[in-house]
């Protein structure tokens, strides 16, 4: 699959830092669901669909051959604040190993960006259908060593 | 845009949410009304004076309190009655809402009712209350679901009637205004239509009824259904109308206390209507307050109600329509309630209503409660501004301002 995609949880969590309140976040999560590496209109059916969202989602996921073997996915929303909390996950869990996903706490990482508190649970609910559908990834391929 | 119908200003000064800033002193804009309305003062009032005052369980105790209570709802009965144009109480069943009370006469009346052959006729602008309880009636007994034709603006292609209503439709069961589109349907002619080739009508009313004047006794109306809270009345309490035959041919879904005439070990005998369907414990304090809610937009009059609202929707979709990429559903203003449902291309209603929001303006984004319009409409979601006694012009503006700044996030402006 090959994305680039640099991001990296402390450079989101370091840009939340600085902006005053949680409209400003909102405007930059919508910035980052821009920048999001897109995935081929051929890739969105489906099989690829995340139930749970209230917008369509769709999840492409690989683990690559390399040694470690890590876990890559690209995701897209039809909603763009959605693709910013798509951009947060991919920052947090792609190109990591699956011990290293297994081990996050999303709970902990939502919490420090506000976000638990900011979504409206229709919202979280889908946001966690993303992070269940990596973690299960993850899950699978400890599993299968 | 110059005549003054109603004085808007002293109407919101009776919705006590409607003075109260939101955060950062925003204005609420509140253009959800079609999921729920707001409260005015006198229903609040009404549902604490019950708690405060005399409040007991109903149609139980001949104490000072239970008669009170039992005054109270019969008074509000009586009111619905008239609202309706009922011809007596008996036809007037609390429930605990639109859905309740459409699956009462599906449930109740269809599976006596409906047999193996029969057909039973919707369509597909139907919100999911008024339409999966008939595929489930359909299901259960063998009948047949058949969907009246829609136009391409979102009406009931009535050219096309006869072609589905005929000597098998054992009934018709039809919104009186769409929830999505905003289509007023011809109640009083699908009526006449209906009882022409022997069918029974069902009208969910949950829509219709709080916009304007209802009356089952002129086109004939067999069941209606609506909710208090789309009517500035409590949540968790709506009606049942029957027409008094019907009634005492319908099953109850809820057996119990209060429902019954005479319980044996071995069987039961059931009440008449409406106690017969009104089973347990009802919704004591919020049906009585329904009554002041029903006061209110008396004292207002629906000719006022909806000539206001009509004149609010045309205002909103002519200055909605001139925004680019901008796709309204449903059929002109000529045709439809005070209800706007629609997209922007280049945007998600998700964000849309997010950002709306974000200006104070609450409006709705989703199917709502109308996959299978959705799916002929072929988009997931859509975003749904409605309108109710309260709102204004200025609601509109603030309505276009949002959208303006939803438009630049999202980059379509
Ligand atoms: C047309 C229509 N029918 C039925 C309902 C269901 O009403 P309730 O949720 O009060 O049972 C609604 C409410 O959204 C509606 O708009």
């Amino acid at each position: 699959m090959s994305v680039s995609f640099d991001l990296t949880i402390d450079d989101i969590y370091e840009e939340f830092e600085e902006l005053v309140d949680w409209d400003e976040r909102c405007d930059y999560l919508i910035d980052l669901g821009f920048d999001l590496p897109e995935l081929p209109e051929a890739a969105k059916v489906d099989e690829h669909k995340v139930h749970g969202c209230q917008s369509n989602v769709w999840l492409v996921s690989e683990i690559t051959p390399s040694d470690p073997p890590v876990v890559e996915f690209v995701a897209n929303s039809d909603a763009m604040i959605v693709n910013g909390l798509i951009a947060v996950l991919m920052a947090l869990y792609s190109g990591k190993t699956p011990r290293e996903i297994i081990e996050v706490d999303p709970k902990v990482v939502f919490a420090k960006l506000g976000l638990e508190r900011q979504l409206s649970p229709l919202r979280r609910n889908g946001l966690y259908s993303m992070v269940d559908r990596v973690r299960k990834l993850a899950v699978e391929a400890e599993a299968s060593k | 845009m110059t005549k003054k119908l109603l004085d808007i200003e002293a109407i919101r000064r009776d919705f006590p949410i409607l003075r109260k800033p939101l955060p950062k002193g925003l204005p609420l804009t509140y253009l959800d009304s079609g999921s729920s309305a707001q409260k005015p003062q006198c229903v609040i009032d009404k549902e604490r004076e019950v708690y405060e005052n005399f409040y007991a369980n109903a149609y139980r105790g001949v104490y000072r309190f239970g008669a009170i209570v039992d005054e109270e709802l019969e008074a509000t009965r009586e009111r619905i009655r008239k609202l309706i144009n009922a011809a007596s109480v008996d036809e007037v069943v609390f429930t605990a809402g639109t859905t309740m009370s459409l699956n009462m006469v599906a449930s109740g009346w269809g599976r006596r009712h409906v047999k193996p052959g029969d057909e039973i006729l919707i369509n597909e602008m139907e919100h999911h209350a008024n339409f999966v309880p008939w595929q489930q009636l359909a299901a259960a007994t063998g009948a047949t679901l058949r969907f009246i034709p829609l136009t391409d603006d979102g009406r009931l292609d009535m050219s096309r009637l006869s072609e589905v209503l005929t000597e098998k439709t054992k009934l018709l069961a039809v919104t009186g205004m769409s929830n999505v589109l905003g289509t007023i349907n011809p109640i009083g002619e699908l009526a006449a239509r209906a009882h022409d080739v022997g069918a029974f009508i069902v009208i969910d009313g949950a829509q219709s009824v709080p916009h304007g004047t209802t009356d089952v006794a002129t086109p004939g109306i067999d069941f209606l259904a609506f909710s208090s809270h789309k009517l500035y009345g409590p949540s968790g309490v709506g009606v049942l109308y029957g027409r008094k035959e019907l009634l005492d041919e319908t099953d109850p879904l809820l057996f119990g206390g209060h429902m019954i005439d005479r319980v044996y070990k071995d069987h039961s005998t059931w009440a008449g209507p409406p106690a017969k369907f009104e089973a347990g414990t009802i919704q004591i304090a919020q049906a009585i307050a329904l009554g002041s809610a029903i006061d209110y937009v008396n004292a207002i009059g629906f000719d006022a109600i909806h000539a206001h609202e009509q004149q609010l929707m045309q205002h909103a979709h002519k200055r909605l329509s001139e925004i680019p990429g901008m796709r309204i559903y449903g059929p002109g203003p000529e045709h439809r309630g005070a209800i706007i449902s629609f997209t922007i291309d280049g945007t998600h209603p998700e964000d849309l209503a997010q950002l709306l929001d974000r200006r104070g303006v609450f409006v709705r984004h989703g199917h709502h409660c109308t996959m299978p319009l959705h799916d002929l409409l072929g988009v997931s979601a859509t975003v749904r501004t409605s309108f109710g006694v309260y709102n204004s012009q200025a609601d509109v503006d603030a309505l276009l301002d949002a959208i303006q700044f939803a438009r630049e996030k999202l980059r379509v402006a």
